[in-house]
């Protein structure tokens, strides 16, 4: 059995799952926490920060990442093969007229291997029903003030891309260095629920 | 079967399943615009019933909020396989 239990009704019934499939050998012992593990491993906000950095350095990496995330990453030596099979990646880029902000409203899917776990906000009812009916008014609580010429559009990973969000490049940065703007990336910035 | 292609206006089937959908309820029945094409999978809807299922387009659909829900200035982008939308006559 995977270790880590939680007490509501949903994690029960999980464990009952789970125990049925080891008690039939469909599952091994520990597998699921294995296979999470695996699937987790490596997966940061940092991987995403790096891709943006490299975006804002390089404008054909930006090209060649707003066209074919999939084939772009492995120039910044990552990938989105880390689970069972590979995932579509498609990345969005903010401009000065549009902002673009993700949500999963059937559940919470999300580029792990990119920005690492999601936070609990991402999986929240709330934030799930609400960022698709009124993005300005959330955006607004997470203190993101857009100008009201700025077009919003959200994006619900309702199928099997994920997505990720490239900030505008903020001004004053001509001097820093691929590591140092990296540094300015936030979660939020890639989730498009904050900028950078 | 003829995919759409980008540019396509679609209209979102009204059904609504007993089972599991990844067409959002809140995207049904509405008209929308294929903004690109997102690969070819195998129905979810169907995979959750245990059938076997052969891969089909995936398109991202853009909506206006306004027609979505009859306010709003924003879009919504949703990821829809090709039998969720209906056939044009």
């Amino acid at each position: 059995m995977s270790d880590d239990h939680g007490s509501s009704p949903i994690s029960a019934r999980v464990r009952h799952v789970e125990a049925l499939l080891e008690s039939r050998g469909l599952l091994s012992d520990g597998e699921i926490d294995t296979r999470i593990d695996e699937f987790a491993a490596g997966g940061t906000p940092a991987n995403g920060a790096r891709v943006v950095a490299r975006a804002w350095v390089d404008p054909g990496f930006r090209d060649r990442l707003l066209a074919d995330a999939n084939a772009a990453l492995p120039e910044v030596g990552l990938s989105m093969a880390g689970g069972l099979q590979e995932q579509r990646l498609k990345v969005v880029a903010n401009g000065p007229d549009e902002h673009h902000v993700l949500v999963c409203t059937l559940c919470s899917c999300y580029p792990i291997a990119l920005l690492g776990p999601s936070p609990s906000w991402y999986k929240s009812e709330a934030y799930r029903s609400r960022v698709v009916r009124d993005p300005r008014s959330v955006l607004a609580e997470f203190g993101v003030a857009l100008p009201a010429a700025t077009r919003i559009a959200v994006w619900d990973a309702s199928a099997e891309s994920r997505y990720m969000v490239l900030p505008r490049r903020p001004e004053g940065t001509a001097d820093l260095d691929e590591d140092g703007l990296a540094a300015l990336v936030t979660r939020k910035g890639l989730i498009g629920t904050a900028l950078v | 079967m003829t995919a759409f292609a980008p540019g396509d206006r679609v209209r979102t089937r009204t059904v609504d399943p007993v089972g599991h959908t990844r067409l959002p309820r809140y995207a049904r029945g509405a008209w929308g615009t294929v903004v690109q094409v997102a690969g070819s999978h195998p129905l979810a809807d169907d995979r959750a019933r245990g059938l076997e299922v052969q891969p089909q387009p995936v398109y991202h659909v853009r909506f206006t909020a306004a027609d979505l829900f009859g306010t709003g200035d924003h879009t919504v982008t949703v990821e829809l396989w090709h039998d969720h939308l209906e056939v044009p006559a």
